[in-house]
This record gives structure tokens, C-alpha cells and sequence, in this order.
């Protein structure tokens, strides 16, 4: 159980909702993963007579809490009326806020990121930004009034995994209390556990199930791993040490140390 | 008039319906309000790639299997098919998802820098790796339509723009006008264009691998090439945007630069029809059957749709891509 902005989801994964082979196969991932929370993008959709309603239907019919996102969103103004629609469309107050800062790598634009979050949490929106693992940007971000952080794995769609371990463990460890979930770039189950493990509440994914053989199997895949790295990460893992420690005594030996 | 059946919409799907069941003698009519193939149907904009194979990477197997009856087909209604094969690339740093591709596919050769320049000698040194699928081929989608069209015309069969004494069999093959009688059918927005480049010449489809932005080009012969396609989940049919047209376009002068000369002559949108599962359906209710759902296989999957609606029609065999127990009305 995770907890933003005072709502309770069962699941710790999150999956995206873009580039699957067919809306069927979509809701099988759904389904198999148990994910509690679905990110739609409302942007490209976004016709003049509610065009992309009919997915927008499939995605409601998930059963599963939906979180409206403004990706290829490039400016602020662009992001912030993106947000509005969706808050329209989707009747949530929920927003993952994208702010795109470069349009090959889709690295979040960190000014225009904090711009955004400011003037939408103004505005009664509950904001997760996607954001880097920069300490001094999620300050700006909380100070803007957002209660959820979404640092970066890798970059969007890479499957490289956590490409700055030393920095994400430093943000988890600045701010224990802000409910944090690692997005994007993960390409592995291992890779999300491995997120978990480091004390992240949750992860969000689209490439790497949507686009795998059998994203159906992929997405339950990470849903174990998210349990698996959580249940370590609870279970307080043990430290890693130089030299072997044997965990029976050795018969016959003094104590040496 | 009555005849023994009615196929409402002369699209790619009504055509071909309407083909099989006349060279099957059936005694039919066909009812569209605008009985011309025209840019009014969304197979109007198809690629016609006839490329079962290389559509299974994403596609569910009926697809793969069912699509392999199309070239045969078209050419035996006298439809000017080229069986060059197809060929798949990739950029540089997107060289992975060439493997990937292959890895989903089959029925694919792997060409080197030099065998991909024995196929196409305008791609020499522009790709150093490339897939090439021998069996799959393409048609000119517009002509073939009214080659269709023409055919019915010449058996006399009647196309009428409406049909108000509708009795004895109907198939409805409106694609996505057909939403409302079902309403599990959703519309999924493709863009499309057409450019003039004398300079280039390529004799088989070629598909740009690109993790966001995949893109086919068509050869449609005297230098014209049709460029495809956008995929999104919406039902407009209208309205290109800069912003996919921009892709398209970028995909066109990384896959050539010889590109950036073309004359534009035509930007193209509308919604292919589709169920959930973006698999083709036949439902029967009473004296009514539906053939829709064909997604972005029109062209490759009408044909054994066709096949399946004579069957029903004239041996009472339950098509595969039946759902008889669909209990919506």
C-alpha cells in the first residue's frame, strides 16, 4: 500500500498506456501486473470533438486509478493546458506533469518544470513532475507545492535501467518523507527491483512491457520484482562487507579477529 | 430491384466482399452514398503493403497467416500486384531495434551493406544492415479499388447510394460508420503523404525502424512514393497535424536526403476501424453479418475476410474471425 496525495493504491507498479500492440494486450498487462495506477497521455489525442474518446474509455475501464500525463508537452504553457483538459476528461485533480527540455533525449526541462508545478498546484492540481535526480530541482519542486517526486531511471524509453545510482540514493535519502517514484528508463524487472530496494515507493513503466514480446508476462514480471525489491527494502537488507563472514562459527578456531 | 444481398460500403472491404461472392454467383448489390472509391473511405489513404510478415512484429498471428492469402488474391482479380519484397532499416543508434524486428518476424533475409545495395542501389552506403522479406509485395491501393469498382460495373451489378427495401441477406461493411451498431469499435487516426521525387528510386516498400516514429515509404512507380503512417488512438478523421507530419517528413530525409527535394502533392488523414484486440471481426445477427475491424490491414486481410463471408454465405462454415455469441445489437 502507497499512499499520494492522501489516495491509497494497492500496487506499487505503474504502467503507462502508449505503444502496445492493441488495447486488448493493454488491459491483459493490466490485468496480469495487478498495477494500480495507469498514466495516459491526453496531448496527441486531443482532437476538437472528444476524439480519442474511445480509448480514453478502454483506459477508465481498467478499474484502475488514472493518472493523466502531458508527455511531448515542450513548453510551459503547452503542459499546463494539457493539465487542464485532462483534469476535464479524466475528472481527477492528478497530473504527471512533463515538461520536455530536449526533444531527442526528452530530458525533463528543469525551469520550465518548476514554472509549470507552481502555477498548477496554484491552480489545484496534485502534480507528480518528471523530473532528474537533481537535489537542488526537487527542493524547487516541493517548494512549488508538489508532494509527489518522479525522478528518472534513464532516460524515456531507453531500458537502461538507474544510470545515476549514487544520485537517486542521495535524493531518497535528502528527503525520506516525499513519496517517490522512479520513471522511466527502466527496461528490466531487475532494475525496478533494484529501485525498490533503495527505499523508491514505486515505478512507473510503458516501453519496456508494451514492447516486449509478451508484455502481458513482462508487466507481471515487474509487478514480482516490485513486491521482491519492497519486501527487501522493508526487511532491512543486510550491509555489504569486504570479506567473507561465515554463518556458522568455524569449529576448532579461536577467535581471531 | 431486390437482390438475394446487400453490402452496404464500397470500401476496400465492401469490394472485396462484394468480389468473391459475384465470382462465387451471387446475385448482390452494393449501397454507398458515395459509391466511387474516393477519399471518403480510409483505405483511400491505405499503403497497401501486402506484408504479412513483417506486420506480425506488432500484429497477432491470424494476421501473419491470414494476410499470406492477399497477394495471391488480388492478382487473381487482375490487380497489377509487384512482388519485390520488402525491406526494413534502421539508424544507427537504432540498429537494436533491427534486431528486435527480426527476432519477431519471420521469413527474412539479413542483407549486408552490399547485397542491400544489390536490391536497392540508392540505399548503397546509407545503411549497413537491413532485413528483406522475398515473399511479401505491394499494390497501388486507389487502383486497385476501381479496378474492383470497375469489375462490379462490368457484371452489372447495381451501386446504389441508398437502399430503402432492404431484404434478404445485408453485410455491413461501413468500417468505422458502423460505430453505431458497435460499439466496441474504435477509431485509430493515421496520417499520410504523398510526395513527388524524380531523384529517388526504389522498387519495394521500405520500413524505418524508430523507436517513436516508425515510418514506411511505398513506391507507387514515375517517382511518386506514398509515405505512412501515423498511429493514434482517436477517432478524428481529419486535421494532419504539424507535429506528425513534421515526423514523417524527418523520417523520409534520414531514410534519403534526396527527399528534402520532393514536391509535396498530398497530406492525407482519417481512422482505420478497430476493435480491441485490433483483430478483424465477422458477427452475425439474424439476416445481418458485420465485417469490420480491419485496423491498418485493409488491404491485406480483406481478401481472406472475403473468403470467409462466401463460405458463410453460400456453406454455412463458421469463419474463424466469428464471434457469434457477441450478443449486442
Amino acid at each position: 500500500m502507497v499512499t499520494f496525495y492522501g489516495t491509497e493504491v494497492q500496487s506499487r507498479l505503474m504502467l503507462g498506456t502508449a505503444l502496445y500492440p492493441s488495447p486488448a494486450i493493454l488491459e491483459q498487462a493490466f490485468r496480469r501486473s495487478g498495477a494500480g495506477i495507469a498514466t495516459v497521455s491526453v496531448r496527441r489525442e486531443a482532437g476538437t470533438e472528444r476524439a480519442g474518446a474511445a480509448f480514453w474509455d478502454l483506459v477508465r475501464q481498467l478499474g484502475v486509478k488514472v493518472l493523466p500525463n502531458t508527455a511531448g508537452c515542450h513548453s510551459v504553457r503547452e503542459a499546463v493546458t494539457t493539465a487542464q483538459m485532462a483534469r476535464e476528461l479524466f475528472e481527477t485533480n492528478w497530473i504527471k506533469l512533463e515538461v520536455i527540455g530536449h526533444a531527442d533525449t526528452l530530458q525533463p526541462d528543469p525551469f520550465g518544470l518548476v514554472e509549470a508545478a507552481r502555477i498548477l498546484t496554484d491552480d489545484g492540481f496534485e502534480v507528480f513532475p518528471y523530473t532528474t535526480e537533481d537535489i537542488v530541482l526537487a527542493d524547487r519542486l516541493l517548494e512549488a507545492g508538489c508532494k509527489v517526486l518522479m525522478p528518472w531511471g534513464a532516460p524515456i524509453g531507453t531500458g537502461l535501467g538507474l544510470t545515476n545510482i549514487y544520485g537517486l540514493r542521495t535524493l531518497r535519502a535528502q528527503f525520506p518523507d516525499v513519496p517517490m517514484v522512479v520513471d522511466a528508463g527502466l527496461g528490466l524487472p531487475s532494475q525496478a527491483a533494484q529501485a525498490m530496494e533503495m527505499g523508491f515507493d514505486a515505478v512507473l513503466l510503458n516501453t519496456a512491457v508494451a514492447k516486449a514480446g509478451d508484455p502481458a508476462a513482462m508487466a507481471e514480471g515487474f509487478a514480482r520484482a516490485v513486491e521482491a525489491g519492497r519486501l527487501a527494502y522493508e526487511a532491512d537488507p543486510m550491509e555489504p562487507r569486504d570479506m567473507a563472514a561465515p554463518s556458522t562459527p568455524l569449529i576448532g578456531k579461536a577467535f581471531l579477529e | 430491384m431486390s437482390a438475394d444481398v446487400t453490402i452496404f460500403g464500397a470500401g476496400v472491404a465492401g469490394l472485396c466482399v462484394a468480389t468473391e461472392l459475384v465470382a462465387r454467383g451471387i446475385e448482390l448489390r452494393l449501397v454507398d452514398p458515395q459509391p466511387s472509391p474516393g477519399a471518403h473511405a480510409c483505405s483511400w489513404w491505405a499503403g497497401g503493403m501486402l506484408a504479412p510478415f513483417c506486420e506480425g512484429e506488432s500484429a497477432e498471428e491470424p494476421v501473419v497467416r491470414l494476410g499470406q492469402e492477399a497477394a495471391g488474391w488480388w492478382q487473381a482479380q487482375g490487380v497489377d500486384v509487384s512482388h519485390e519484397g520488402s525491406l526494413v532499416v534502421a539508424l544507427g543508434r537504432d540498429r537494436s531495434e533491427l534486431d528486435r524486428f527480426a527476432r519477431r518476424t519471420e521469413r527474412h533475409e539479413r542483407l549486408d551493406r552490399v547485397t542491400l545495395a544489390e536490391k536497392e542501389p540508392q540505399l548503397e552506403g546509407r545503411f549497413d544492415r537491413a532485413l528483406f522479406f522475398p515473399d511479401e509485395a505491394h499494390i497501388a491501393p486507389r487502383a486497385a479499388l476501381a479496378h474492383l469498382r470497375q469489375r462490379l460495373d462490368d457484371r452489372n451489378v447495381p451501386v446504389l447510394e441508398r437502399a430503402d427495401d432492404v431484404g434478404g441477406l445485408v453485410i455491413d461493411c461501413r468500417g468505422l460508420a458502423a460505430r453505431d451498431v458497435l460499439s466496441d469499435l474504435r477509431g485509430v487516426k493515421g496520417e499520410m503523404a504523398v510526395l513527388r521525387a524524380p531523384d529517388i528510386d526504389l522498387r519495394r516498400p521500405v520500413r524505418l525502424l524508430h523507436p517513436r516514429h516508425p515510418l514506411y515509404i511505398v513506391p507507387r512507380g514515375d517517382g511518386v512514393f506514398m509515405l505512412g503512417a501515423t498511429q493514434i488512438e482517436s477517432g478524428e478523421r481529419h486535421r494532419a497535424t504539424l507535429r506528425s507530419v513534421t515526423e514523417l517528413f524527418s523520417a523520409a530525409y534520414a531514410l534519403h536526403p534526396a527527399f528534402g527535394e520532393a514536391e509535396i502533392l498530398e497530406i492525407g488523414v482519417d481512422a482505420r476501424p478497430a476493435f480491441p484486440d485490433n483483430l478483424p471481426r465477422i458477427r452475425r445477427w439474424g439476416d445481418t453479418i458485420l465485417v469490420n475491424g480491419l485496423f491498418r490491414h485493409g488491404f491485406l486481410l480483406a481478401p481472406a475476410l472475403a473468403r470467409m463471408v462466401a463460405d458463410l454465405v453460400l456453406d454455412g462454415k463458421i469463419p474463424e474471425v466469428m464471434d457469434e455469441d457477441h450478443g449486442e445489437r
